[in-house]
């Protein structure tokens, strides 16, 4: 879905065609009655329609004049439409591939889901019901949403998530979702539905991308309330200023007094809005991610504290080699040869960094596994590993470990009994027997929250290799970004504060959260809460749901239990942590263009007064004229180039909405500078010149 | 335009400045309830109060609450206003033995003093009597400005606290208020004008002979009590159908200063206390710079245009370097009048020293545009700063979104709720100024009230309209209210004015007070800088000349280009 939702253009055009068709259909007046702005067009362009066919049958005015402006009145109407249509088309698209993964599946239920023996009944997976228990084969399409009781399998997900690769799902843990409409490739498992049919993942999916279930977000109801009272001011103003003209010598037509209406009340960004909202939520999807609600998006903008895993999303995951420490007598590459032979045989991501790190920085090149070595594995126990080869005893372990080992069979160190057990006898140990240099390099590896991994030849001490967990290099700039967006980022891992403050100050998170058990995230989340902040954080896990519950934009793993895919308000298919950043970005850009297009809107009114008021008035009052600074060729031009302007921008603006205003992470002051700058200061200045080129254009064609 | 000119108006705005930063601080006392310098004196005095009316002053509201303490105290005044008129032939303190007001009459004044507009449809010297005056006028002269500030007091703990279900004591604001902030003002004020030659007794009139010989009967009373807190509480109702344009109410340069800065100075410190209030002097600042360009620029359109003269005064032969000086008081001169007419329309003051009728078409557009505004530049007392914060959550409304989080402001999330209470009390404004002039000039009756034709004749019933909602009282003149159609119109227009928005605003107060206060971080939209105050002026212009450029252009802007072309009306 996603690969062919990216290919998808902005204007595809059979969404182009589908959405013209859409336009008509919108016309309905109980749909439109949902948007004020362009319910009243609609009911006006009726109007002038009414004085249009007068006017053809009487001749009282020119028909020509009411006919154009009845025109251009629906036009601004299907325009809107249009907007609308586009937007909602794009999500169609995606929808009906989807809907393609749900049809006629079929499902092996067990008759009684309590006593799980072979008793199997084929039935349709739209009859299955929740707490109903299907086994579900290889090659077998997952009947519904549900949780795996018993097996495991690999899962192709790529219905849902475009990703092909399949994915692991067993009974218990965190990997127990299975989503309806994936295929199982290998193994079979049993599982038990959790979603009615109509409301699984998929269904939701679907109903999301069409816009089926769009109910408007609260920052969309506020700003409609301010489109609503700005089209009842200027209906005060319209209605009034018939009786005032008329005291001033002049009797205004109902048509001019209505074209004059449309083009004060915003019709731009009351056809653009929910555009912008099916768009924003376009973008949200065309990024693997799924909100439940358009309100989730806006809370993204309005985020102020991130909450993010250490690892996968600041650190790579894996503890990794990052430095060769010798002791006296021995050089950095020496150590680097022994550990590099020393983990040839270990497939841990710590044992192949040590061979990457030797590999690129001494360019030693790695020697193939000698047929005699044997391989020490690493267990619990022992606490290090390595190779025994003729005339050579590698090992790589814990501190303490290796150096008890070079205690009883080595040669490097003095000698000292070392009677009894315990950390007082291991500390004394290391103390005393290992050289100080190599003290030292131990005790600042533990600081700085790193590992320390011993190597020995032969029992005799090489030095020290510095594993640590490796802070993803892009990852500073992008917060140091979203310091300057006024978000907060906090870093939660397992680790202790000392590890923990460490990768902090390293990754440029302004907080962190250490040996964090999900009772502590949760409380967190609600001290900031308290202090007024919204939070997003994402988590995958059972223990996670509270959290993402509790949190105002919460991110749950596609791979994640279905517990925390209920709890959460969005769900990331690419279960990719990272993507919270951008989530963010996307929700601010969703409220900025919503912004930029409704200041565009109405700065626009200023310049259609100098092109109306002039034309309305200069019968009776030639002195009027001194308004035309636009120099306007007739009255009746002035007029019909702004309402042919009003209807035409809101075309031009349909690819800005759909696609939403550039967006820069950089902080409010600077945003809203450029902004006022473009949308603010642009939008007035833009319809004079639009207004003017149409005004050419009229009279070239002798239209008014 | 001279240097002095302008360094007379640099100097009397310096002297508001230098003054309200002080007195901010002493209303910010009051606002947190705190004791100060006047405690020890007054403190005994307004425990009284609470005593007699059982008020338990630690208690406070909630905005529903407050709201109605607001209403149920309204109609107390407009019925004893009421009585007060219609009963002043048979009360005492009545020397030139004035009979009752006529109902309708009486109707408009009850409601013009209680709403702080005092739009005066009767000359004061020859309608009402000294008790009518003192008891009913004077007192709500105070009442009516400590009602003002009262709800912007609870306006601001709105901003000021988190999650907060009260907003504060009506009877307690209203109290504190009038005893430590108006009447110790007033009364130092009222003895400075005495001192500056201001009348102030209870005779009721003295004849005299002229030097040509003639008998004259002039007027008297208590007028420096009056002037003093007509100025201070923005009311602007003189004693004199002239006000203070009136020897007797404003004898000289020195007063004339003095009431400049007196109407000036609370709204100019509570827009500051308010900073303080909200913890955060910037905000304060932010708002009052956005006023001070408003207003001055307004002074600098008037001082130009007057002093410009128009053509067809230099066509009858007068000095076309002396401007335009009909209706001015040549004591006064161009400056101080441009100064005095912009505050006084600018703030809900509409006392006057300039005859805005006599004003040049573009000198009178901006009195005109000040009060369609609502009167908020800075304002009246109290009413400015609520009616400003209004158009500032409009403001930031519409541009917020543009830095990528829904709009907030002071910390408080603008939403639905806050947004439907806003565009309501915005739409008051143009449904009754637009309404009811629609109105007036399709009826004959009201047009015969019209002293002039065209153009200027729909300023003055704009003007008029504009003027009582906006609760500024000033007139153009011209148009004689005392009509059963304008007192009752132009009555309801008051109510609306004060009423249909300070509800709002109360409501809007106890949904944000409610809310929690989020902290401000870099993502913030700034509310502080010279962008805001730049978004501010923007917002403003083009929202308030959306609204009026239609009745503008039909108005002034055409008188203007007629004029120039050497018509007149």
């Amino acid at each position: 879905m996603s690969t062919n939702a990216k290919a998808q253009g902005l204007f595809d055009p059979k969404i182009i065609r589908a959405a013209a068709l859409d336009a008509l259909r919108k016309l309905d007046p109980r749909k439109l009655a949902k948007n004020p702005v362009i319910f009243v067009t609609e009911a006006v362009s009726l109007v002038v329609t009414g004085f249009f066919i007068r006017d053809l049958i009487t001749h009282e005015s020119s028909p020509l004049f009411s006919g154009q402006i009845a025109f251009w009145l629906w036009f601004t109407v299907l325009f809107a439409n249009f907007a609308e249509a586009v937007a909602e088309g794009r999500g169609k698209a995606q929808a009906d591939a989807l809907r393609k993964t749900r049809s006629d599946t079929r499902a092996k239920r067990y008759v009684d889901s309590k006593n799980l023996s072979e008793v199997i009944q084929p039935v349709n997976a739209q009859d299955l019901r929740v707490g109903d228990v299907v086994l579900v084969e290889a090659g077998d399409i997952i009947p519904g949403d549900g949780e795996i009781i018993e097996g495991v399998a690999s899962v192709n997900e790529s219905a849902i998530t475009g990703e092909s690769a399949p994915v692991i799902r067993e009974a218990g843990g965190d990997r127990s979702a299975v989503t309806g409409g994936t295929t199982v490739l290998s193994d079979h498992i049993k599982v038990r539905i959790t979603a009615a049919q109509g409301s699984t993942f998929i269904d939701r999916m679907i109903a999301l991308v069409e816009g089926a279930e769009r109910q408007k977000t609260p920052n969309e109801l506020a700003l409609s309330i301010l489109l609503s009272g700005l089209t009842l001011i200027f209906l005060i103003v319209c209605v009034t200023l018939w009786p005032i003209a008329a005291y001033s010598g002049t009797v205004l037509s109902v048509t001019v007094l209505i074209a004059l209406l449309v083009c004060l009340i915003p019709t731009t960004i009351g056809g653009l809005l929910s555009a912008i909202g099916v768009a924003g939520m376009d973008r949200l999807i065309r990024f693997n991610v799924i909100a439940t609600s358009g309100r989730a998006v806006e809370a993204a903008g309005d985020v102020d504290t991130l909450l993010l895993d250490k690892t996968g999303t600041i650190t790579f995951g894996n503890r990794m080699a990052d430095e060769f420490i010798p002791v006296a007598g021995v050089t950095e590459r020496a150590l680097a040869e022994a550990a590099l032979i020393a983990s040839l045989a270990d497939e841990t991501p710590e044992g192949r960094s040590i061979v990457a790190l030797a590999k690129s920085r001494y360019e030693i090149a790695a020697p193939s596994l000698p047929p005699e070595a044997t391989v020490v594995e690493f267990t619990a126990q022992t606490r290090i590993s390595g190779l025994d080869m003729p005339g050579r005893v590698l090992r790589k372990g814990a501190v303490d470990a290796i150096l008890a080992q070079s205690a009883t069979t080595g040669t490097a160190a003095p000698m000292r009994n070392s009677g009894g057990a315990g950390v007082l006898v291991r500390q004394a140990t290391i103390g005393d027997l290992a050289p100080a240099d190599f003290r030292q390099a131990v005790d600042r590896i533990s600081r700085s929250g790193g590992t320390p991994l011993a190597v020995s030849d032969s029992g005799r001490l090489l030095g020290v290799i510095h594993l640590k967990d490796i802070v993803k290099p892009d990852i500073r700039p992008r917060f140091a970004e979203l310091r300057a967006m006024g978000i907060k980022t906090v870093m939660v891992t397992g680790d202790n504060p000392i590890t923990a403050a460490a990768i902090a100050s390293e990754a440029g998170v302004d907080d962190f959260l250490a040996q964090a058990t999900p009772e502590d995230k949760l409380a967190y989340i609600r001290r900031e809460q308290q202090g007024g902040r919204l939070i997003a954080m994402c988590g995958d896990g059972t223990n996670d749901a509270p959290a993402l519950a509790q949190a105002d934009v919460g991110v749950a793993m596609q791979t994640g239990t279905q517990a925390a895919r209920e709890a959460g308000n969005m769900v990331d298919l690419d279960s990719d942590p990272t993507k919270l950043i951008e989530i963010v970005g996307i929700g601010k850009q969703l409220l900025m263009t919503r912004g930029s297009l409704t200041t565009f809107s109405i700065a626009n009114d200023v310049a259609k007064y100098f092109a109306i008021i002039p034309a309305l008035f200069v019968t009776t009052y030639p002195e009027l004229g001194a308004l035309n600074i636009m120099g306007l060729s007739s009255d009746k031009s002035a007029i019909l180039s702004a309402v042919i302007f009003n209807a035409l921008i809101i075309i031009a603006l349909i690819p800005l909405a759909l696609k939403g205003v550039a967006y820069r992470p950089v902080g409010a002051a600077s945003l809203l500078r450029r902004n006022l700058l473009i949308y603010g200061l642009g939008g007035v200045i833009v319809p004079f010149i639009g207004i003017k080129i149409i005004d050419v254009l009229i009279s070239a064609l002798h239209l008014a | 335009m001279t240097f002095v000119g302008w360094l007379q108006i640099a100097i009397v705005l310096a002297l508001v400045l230098a003054t309200a930063i002080p007195l901010s601080g002493y209303i910010a006392g009051i606002y947190a309830g705190k004791d100060n310098f006047l405690s020890p004196v007054l403190r005994p005095v307004e425990r009284g109060f609470y005593w007699l009316a059982g008020v338990d002053e630690t208690r406070e509201q909630s905005s529903f609450l407050y709201a109605i303490a607001l209403i149920a105290f309204s109609i107390a005044g407009f019925v004893s206003l009421y009585a007060l008129q219609r009963f002043q032939n048979v009360l005492p303190l009545n020397p030139q033995g004035f009979d009752a007001v006529g109902a309708d009459l009486a109707f408009n004044t009850s409601i013009s003093f209680i709403t702080n507009t005092n739009w005066q449809n009767y000359g004061g010297e020859t309608t009402m009597s000294h008790l009518t005056q003192m008891l009913g006028l004077t007192v709500h002269n105070f009442l009516s400005a400590a009602t003002g500030l009262a709800i912007a007091f609870a306006f601001v703990r709105a901003f000021a606290r988190s999650s907060a279900a009260t907003v504060g004591n009506f009877w307690v604001d209203v109290t504190r208020v009038s005893l430590y902030i108006l009447l110790p003002i007033a009364i130092v004020l009222a003895l400075v004008f005495v001192a500056l030659g201001v009348p102030q007794t209870l005779a009721g009139s003295v004849d005299v002979t002229t030097l040509e010989g003639a008998k004259q009967t002039i007027s008297m009373g208590p007028m420096a009590s009056q002037e003093a807190i007509k100025q201070l509480g923005t009311n602007g109702g003189g004693f004199f159908n002239a006000n203070s344009a009136h020897p007797f109410e404003n004898p000289n340069a020195w007063t004339n200063i003095l009431q400049i800065w007196a109407l000036l100075l609370i709204p100019v410190a509570s827009v500051i206390a308010f900073g303080r209030a909200v913890g955060d002097l910037r905000q304060g600042r932010a708002i009052l710079i956005t006023m001070a360009i408003l207003l001055i620029v307004g002074v600098g359109v008037i001082y130009w245009a007057e002093s410009a003269g128009t053509l067809g005064l230099t066509a009858l032969g007068l000095d076309p370097s002396a401007g335009n000086l009909e209706g001015k008081e040549i004591r006064f001169g161009q400056a101080m009048s441009a100064l005095f007419t912009s505050a006084t329309t600018g703030t809900g003051t509409g006392a006057v020293i300039t005859m805005h009728d006599s004003l040049t078409p573009l000198g009178g557009l901006v009195p005109l545009f000040n009060i369609l505004a609502g009167c908020i530049w800075p304002g009246g007392v109290g009413a400015g700063l609520y009616g400003f914060l209004v158009v500032a959550i409009v403001a930031v409304f519409v541009a917020g979104l543009m830095v990528g989080r829904t709009p907030e402001y002071l910390g408080k999330k603008i939403e639905s709720r806050e947004m439907k209470l806003a565009m309501f009390a915005v739409l008051i404004y143009p449904m009754v100024v637009l309404g009811f002039s629609g109105a007036s000039v399709l009826l004959k009756t009201a047009l015969d009230s019209l002293n002039n034709a065209g153009p200027h004749g729909l300023s003055e019933i704009i003007y008029a309209y504009a003027s009582t909602n906006a609760n500024n009282g000033s007139a153009f003149a011209g148009l004689n209210g005392a009509t059963p159609w304008f007192n009752t119109t132009l009555g309801l227009a008051m109510l609306f004015g004060r009423f249909a928005y300070a509800i709002p605003v109360l409501a809007l107060a106890g949904g944000l007070a409610a809310k929690k206060k989020a902290p401000a971080s870099a993502g913030t939209f700034p509310t502080t800088g010279p962008l805001f105050v730049g978004l501010l002026l923007g917002v403003i212009v083009i929202l308030y000349l959306l609204q009026y450029f239609p009745a503008l252009a039909l108005g002034p802007v055409v008188e203007h280009f007629l004029m120039l072309s050497g018509k007149a009306f």
